[in-house]
């Protein structure tokens, strides 16, 4: 039986100028089945990629955002996003879209795992993380 | 005279967008597309970038990639300019060369 470890995906880059925000999901994806314990950290310019109403149909690529909001159903328990990195961008949680997480079996639900926390938080979350995917 | 310069960069993760502002002329037409569309919005740290120029050069934000990021354009800076494509044409059209950022 293998060992189920903490993962933390720490995410700091804006979605479509590159492609490090659609190559994270994917392994979000992939890990959670697996049945690890994921979480997700926003952090720097990653706080873009959790922004509500985007629409890409004039860049001609494809919108991912709406794949965050279906992470609660691959058992993705936290995302968080670095307080510090959302306000020096404009932005407050109010901006981002929020993810709902049920556990099917005991019928445990979370209205929004999207969580905003503070620096020192956020350090206290890496460190304690097994293995960080940095994207 | 005037040129037409060109960032595609976050100007969170790269110095590009502050060495166009310091490094071009009066007069000169800034673009700002793909990940440089960030710093077209009110309200964040790089703000002052944007309006210490305001007074001599015109910045425009390429609506396309401002609207894929899921930002309001109620929110943009006073005096930024969203263009379409066709504007992006116009713009290089009417200036003497592109000079990019990248």
């Amino acid at each position: 039986m293998s060992e189920t470890k903490n993962f933390m995906f720490l995410n700091r880059r804006a979605p479509y100028g590159t492609i490090y925000a659609w190559e994270s999901l994917e392994v979000v994806l992939i890990s959670a089945a697996f049945e690890q314990n994921v979480s997700l950290m926003f952090a720097d310019d990653g706080v873009y990629e959790l922004t509500k109403g985007q629409d890409t149909a004039g860049i001609g690529m494809k919108n991912f955002s709406p794949t965050y909001r279906t992470l609660g159903d691959y058992e993705v328990r936290h995302m968080y996003v670095d307080k510090a990195s959302l306000e020096a961008r404009g932005l407050t949680a109010d901006d981002l879209v929020q993810v709902e997480w049920e556990d099917w079996e005991t019928e445990e639900s979370v209205d929004n795992i999207v969580e905003v926390v503070d620096s020192e938080k956020v350090a206290e979350l890496l460190a304690e993380s097994d293995v960080v995917f940095s994207f | 005279m005037s040129d037409l310069h060109t960032v595609n960069k976050s100007p969170f993760e790269k110095n590009s967008l502050e060495s166009c502002l310091r490094l071009s002329r009066a007069g000169s037409a800034i673009l700002l597309y793909e990940d440089a569309v960030y710093a077209a919005l009110k309200g964040t740290a790089v703000e002052n970038m944007i309006a210490s120029v305001a007074g001599d050069r015109k910045v425009y934000v390429l609506g396309p990639d401002y609207k894929a990021r899921g930002l309001d354009e109620s929110r943009i800076i006073d005096g930024v300019e969203v263009v379409d494509y066709a504007g992006f044409v116009d713009l290089v059209d009417a200036n003497d060369k592109v000079q990019a950022w990248v």
